[in-house]
């Protein structure tokens, strides 16, 4: 196998043919079908796609956090090679918070609104680490330091609503930072916020990832958030990863159709007074998907190969494109 | 500098907004500190058969003891009983009674409730029908025939009530616990890896609160007025420790003559009672109602 040729370190998260399924009263909706990804330790993963593509259900279910009616139906989630699908509740607990961390897209919705910020990093800090509450009080009160928070003694008092929403991000970020994590799963933390704090903290947490060497996935619909943050990308759409590579191969030189119709779409200096493009038609849907590539329809480069499920092609060692005709743009 | 203000902190405020609130407060604290300090304002104890005068029997209010030693202020019932004293005491095992039945049941109801949404499945079915099966049966009927059974005595009544009482406190927290489970604060604590016992008792359980304190205060006015009727119609408290309810018994033979007082006075203090518990349990749904919250 070649994916084993190129394990120069060793992977932080490897995700195998992960498929996640919904098993709803329509039927059974697919919203994650054969994933792989390929996770080191310090490499920032920006995991992008639209509504619906299945990105957040893939950051949901390495964590575990699958509810019925939703499963893991097949594939391997290894974590330091260990498997996480075949892990019991408890042990799983005993990773979460601890090992791999999450970070949710809305910081109001996330921290619990009637206990005091200590409150809630008291307890996420002794939930895996037994110390006294005065110890890990203090331990709370550097992360929140270390996240760029000024005067954390009095954030920790505070109840949620009266921070502002960055600074409820940044709080959120550090509960997630507690434990110096190895893998830190981040659903759209900063689409919430505006510009200027999304910056701030995207800059941060940067930093963060590098000096303690966490592997990072970012989940997010902006293309610029990842052209900014991540060392690699994964493009998803209906539920598969269709384009992954690192950002700069992806984003300069996009192979598949779907990834160059997402570049298309963002406003950019070459192309002033132009009309930006979109791709035409919608998103399938999931509970009805076409046997074959499920981007054949929107798609301008479809053939009769194309009722076929394509299945990734590596063009080089962790860049690979599902696609039957891949290639840089034309007519561009 | 951030002004630290707790939820509570800014839900008493709220709650002081309402004048009517305000003076249910203040009645009822009065109440609760003339309950609690019954023997320093009382001239008599009226459970002290030594103290009682039988020559003193159904004196009119304003009435001077035989001994010439203090007023009847409220007249005196059949056994020469000081009704002012009675009430007092009197009011001690009413609020005994409703305020220790509705905290046990508050404990038990939410506690059963939490095990219901977190256990769900056939565990969840069975409780919440046998919750069903306890609201739809008349509560009197039911207390009737417990205490039937179990006779008399403060200690029964209390269990009594709380048997009527817990299904309303476990099916709002039941209801509460499934709509706050689904919240995102729940998925993030487990995702911080934090029990399920842990988030439904230390996260799940503080946003379940407010209904529940709603609740609390209505039950324990619920429970004070149940106890009244029970021990009106011969089947809560004993006679030597006579409740509002029961001092209303006994007057009640003396309503068609003229001593109206030896019923009326502690019924005054009752309805007086039970109307401020209503006016601040009122004022608390409004400021814990979830849909008016800002």
């Amino acid at each position: 196998m070649k994916a084993l040729d190129n394990a120069v370190l060793p992977a932080t998260l490897e995700v195998r043919n992960l498929c996640t399924s919904f098993h709803t009263r329509d039927g059974i909706l697919p919203a994650v079908r054969d994933v792989s990804l390929r996770l080191q330790p310090g490499r920032i993963l920006g995991l992008v796609g639209e509504s619906g593509s299945g990105k957040s259900v893939t950051g949901f279910s390495i964590l575990g956090l699958v509810d019925a009616p939703g499963r893991i139906s097949s594939g391997e989630i290894l974590f330091h090679g260990q498997d996480l699908v075949q892990l019991r509740p408890s042990q799983l607990r005993h990773l979460q918070g601890n090992r791999i961390a999450m970070i949710f897209q809305d910081p109001m919705m996330t921290l619990n609104p009637v206990l005091r910020i200590d409150t809630q990093m008291i307890e996420a800090v002794r939930a895996h680490n037994p110390m006294s509450t005065r110890e890990a009080r203090q331990h709370a009160c550097e992360t929140l330091a270390s996240m760029g928070i000024a005067s954390p003694e009095e954030r920790l008092r505070a109840y949620p609503h009266q921070l502002s929403g960055g600074m409820r991000q940044r709080v959120a970020i550090a509960i997630a930072l507690l434990h110096r994590p190895d893998l830190i799963i981040a659903d759209e933390p900063t689409t919430a916020l505006d510009v200027t704090i999304q910056a701030q903290i995207l800059g941060e947490v940067q930093k963060l990832v590098r000096e303690q060497g966490t592997a990072l996935i970012w989940i997010t619909h902006d293309l610029s958030v990842v052209a900014g943050l991540a060392d690699d990308v994964a493009v998803m759409y209906a539920g598969r990863i269709v384009e992954q590579g690192s950002v700069d191969a992806v984003l300069d030189q996009p192979l598949h159709p779907y990834t160059q119709g997402l570049i298309d779409s963002l406003p950019s200096r070459n192309r002033r007074g132009q009309r930006l493009r979109q791709i035409p038609g919608m998103a399938p849907d999931l509970l009805s998907m076409p046997v074959g590539c499920a981007f054949a329809e929107r798609c301008s480069r479809v053939s009769s190969a194309c009722s076929e499920q394509p299945q990734p092609l590596e063009i080089e060692p962790g860049r690979s494109v599902r696609c039957f005709h891949p290639g840089v743009a034309h007519g561009q | 500098m951030i002004r630290v203000q707790s939820l509570w902190q800014r839900g008493a405020l709220d709650f002081l907004r309402a004048p009517m609130a305000i003076v249910g407060l203040l009645i009822l604290a009065l109440v609760v500190l003339a309950a609690l300090f019954a023997p320093w304002i009382t001239p008599q104890n009226p459970y002290d058969l030594m103290q009682l005068d039988v020559l003193d029997a159904r004196l009119a209010p304003g009435a001077t003891s035989s001994e010439g030693h203090y007023t009847y202020w409220l007249g005196t019932d059949g056994q020469g009983r000081d009704l002012y004293s009675a009430i007092v005491y009197g009011l001690r095992i009413s609020l005994l009674v409703g305020v220790g039945s509705a905290l046990i049941a508050a404990v038990i109801g939410t506690l059963i409730g939490l095990v219901s949404a977190y256990a769900g499945g056939w565990v969840d079915a069975l409780l919440m029908r046998l919750v069903d099966l306890l609201l739809s049966f008349p509560g009197i009927l039911m207390a009737l025939m417990i205490l039937a059974w179990l006779g008399k005595g403060v200690g029964n009544v209390v269990l009594t009530l709380v048997v009527l009482e817990w299904a309303y406190y476990a099916r709002t927290a039941r209801g509460q616990a499934l709509v706050e489970s689904r919240r995102e604060y729940v998925e993030a604590a487990r995702g911080q890896g934090i029990s399920r016992w842990r988030i439904l008792v230390g996260h799940i359980l503080p946003n379940c609160l407010p209904p529940l304190i709603v609740i609390g205060a209505l039950q324990i006015a619920r429970a004070i007025t149940l106890e009244a009727t029970l021990s009106f119609l011969g089947l809560g408290v004993p006679i030597t420790e006579p409740s509002l309810g029961l001092l209303i018994a006994n007057g009640f033979q003396f309503m068609l003559g003229d001593e109206y007082w030896i019923s009326v006075f502690p019924g005054l203090a009752l309805l007086l009672t039970i109307v401020a518990i209503n006016l601040v349990g009122d004022r608390l749904r409004d400021v814990l109602n979830p849909r008016l919250q800002r």
